[in-house]
């Protein structure tokens, strides 16, 4: 992704899911000036929920191809059905959309040409405004695929966006997990926090996208959210994260403050910025904003 | 019979929910964790692998003793895997759907197909209960492949128990497609809400019969339960929070184990499960 060297991008993933990337991600929207906020979280985008954007702008966003089968030309002669490795085509010769996987085979090879193969429309891309400054956020379809290919596209409109209103800072709510979008969330950012939590899973899902962050050199840091669940198994991932290279930005206390803020539409500074909660997330802010 | 665990927001208990499950109904259970991405399950299961191999896509080898640089394949394939650069033909195997386009097209036979390992697929047991899961290699993108091999591993004769990736797109498709029964897990919160609305969205394009189970059922509001009992909806079980579950979780330990009174629970859970997916 072509960058202007002064944009600072940042990523918050984790892996595993739920374990309160969009709250801190939140919580930094209230903090940092001069910023872009972006939800690259495209399959289950939540963002929305606390800012309340504004949209301004709407486009369509239209990927990959999905064959229809006119009955009328079709006969039958089953050439597709044995071709199509995603079997994806009924014994009456309906193609179902979900199966298929838009790869032409059956379009290319039909001796009747009986088989149309429109672009899909598999999501939405929105640029707004908030009260924490303009986003950029999507919504995939459901049940669509492209989800890697949309986030792309939303952190370049996002980037785009910076760059002309001369913001020096892109933060990103990542999707969980480890494969497609989070690959595509990550790649050529300026670094990732990983938030996780004093969990067994946590900590095994913290392993693989620190192993994924390094596998693309991308600068990652960690903080630990929950941390007084399990105070010991805190303990032996900020020794695991230490071993691995990635420095530890910090600790927020498990808070129920968190929920009561996200039921208001607020993030925890707004919400109430003396609490614990929010000042542990607001020392994570600050060092990330000095180690960036 | 096929119960699959799904969620759209991450985080919400799936695992909690399967293992327990499949823990409390014992013997005749197979559970299978499609969260290929992050699979926990085994961290709580513990189960003694029986089978490991690794699960690999076919992707183009071209033979340019055969290519005469007629540029077919580039032309047929969707994805951008496979060029004529000046005199020869680059593939990129990670951008490869494996659909055999460029092989079935190619007038010279000079593509065949390789293997291009992507994870690891593996069994086990633990005290009769059936276990499989897959692991992608990190780095891959792709996580539909090794989610359709995990799914081979489903015994028709057992009861099997699928716990999904989170989500609404094809890894989540792929893990529950064909189930008997959807266990929606959410948590009474507006991101919970929103995703949970969104995954009901996808039970809906796939017609399968679901219902919720709300986990820390008393941290948040009350929207969660407005909007089941206006889709018409069965919550299945509530579980409040509670910090012994959450160190219980934490430690890799089962609730059915550690907290006897949950295996009832469970069992209860199953019961409705099976007259809820018997009604429709």
């Amino acid at each position: 992704m072509q960058k202007k060297a002064n944009i600072k991008e940042l990523i918050v993933i984790s892996g595993k899911g739920g374990t309160g990337k969009t709250s801190v991600l939140g919580a930094f929207a209230s903090l940092a000036k001069d910023k872009v906020l972006c939800d690259a979280d495209v399959d289950a985008a939540d963002l929305y929920l606390i800012l309340e954007p504004d949209i301004r702008e709407k486009q369509d966003f239209q990927e990959g191809h999905t064959a229809i089968i006119d009955p009328a030309t079709c006969t039958k002669c089953g050439l597709c059905r044995e071709l199509c490795r995603f079997h994806a085509i009924s014994p009456e010769f309906k193609v179902d959309p979900i199966d298929c996987e838009g790869c032409g085979v059956c379009v290319y090879f039909c001796p009747e040409d009986a088989i149309n193969f429109p672009v899909k429309t598999c999501g939405e891309l929105f640029v707004s405004e908030t009260r924490c400054g303009p986003m950029v956020h999507a919504r995939l379809g459901i049940a669509e695929d492209n989800s890697g290919k949309l986030v792309t596209l939303t952190r370049k409109r996002a980037n785009e966006l910076a760059q002309k209103r001369n913001l020096n800072f892109i933060l990103t709510d990542g999707p969980p997990g480890l494969a497609c979008p989070v690959i595509a969330s990550i790649a050529g950012a300026t670094g990732v926090l990983i938030v996780t939590e004093p969990t067994l899973s946590g900590h095994h899902d913290m392993d693989r996208v620190v192993d994924l962050a390094n596998h693309f050199q991308i600068p990652a840091y960690a903080c630990i959210n929950k941390y007084d669940l399990n105070v010991e198994m805190t303990e032996t991932i900020e020794t695991y994260a230490q071993n691995k290279g990635v420095p530890v930005m910090g600790r927020i206390p498990f808070d129920p403050l968190f929920t009561k803020a996200m039921v208001e539409k607020q993030t925890i500074i707004e919400y109430d910025g003396s609490s614990r909660a929010a000042q542990a997330v607001k020392e994570i802010w600050e060092k990330l904003e000095s180690s960036l | 019979m096929i119960i699959s665990i799904a969620s759209g927001k991450g985080g919400t208990g799936k695992t909690t929910i399967a293992t327990n499950l499949a823990v409390a109904l014992g013997a005749d259970v197979n559970l299978l964790d499609c969260d290929v991405e992050e699979p926990n399950d085994h961290i709580f299961i513990q189960p003694t692998i029986t089978h490991t191999e690794n699960v690999s896509l076919k992707v183009p080898q071209v033979d340019m003793n055969k290519c005469s640089l007629c540029g077919k394949c580039q032309e047929i394939c969707q994805f951008q895997a496979i060029a004529v650069v000046g005199t020869t033909v680059l593939t990129f195997p990670e951008l490869c759907h494996s659909c055999g386009g460029c092989m079935e097209v190619c007038p010279e036979n000079a593509i065949t197909e390789i293997d291009r390992e992507m994870g690891t697929f593996e069994t086990g047991t633990r005290n009769g209960l059936a276990f499989a899961y897959g692991r992608l290699f990190v780095g891959q993108v792709m996580a539909v492949p090794v989610i359709e091999r995990v799914k081979e591993a489903i015994q028709p004769d057992k009861m099997n128990i699928i716990d999904a990736p989170p989500g609404t797109s094809c890894p989540v498709i792929s893990s529950v497609k064909d189930t008997d029964f959807l266990i929606l897990v959410t948590e009474p919160t507006p991101f919970g809400l929103n995703d949970l609305k969104l995954a009901v969205g996808m039970v809906k394009i796939l017609s399968i019969p679901h219902g919720i189970v709300i986990n820390r059922s008393d941290l948040g509001d009350d929207k969660v339960k407005e909007y089941a009992k206006e889709e018409n909806i069965p919550i299945l079980m509530e579980i409040p929070f509670d910090r012994q579950i959450a160190e219980t979780y934490s430690k890799g330990k089962l609730l059915v184990e550690e907290l006897p009174e949950w295996k009832e629970r469970f069992i209860h859970l199953y019961e409705d499960v099976v007259k809820h997916a018997k009604k429709s």
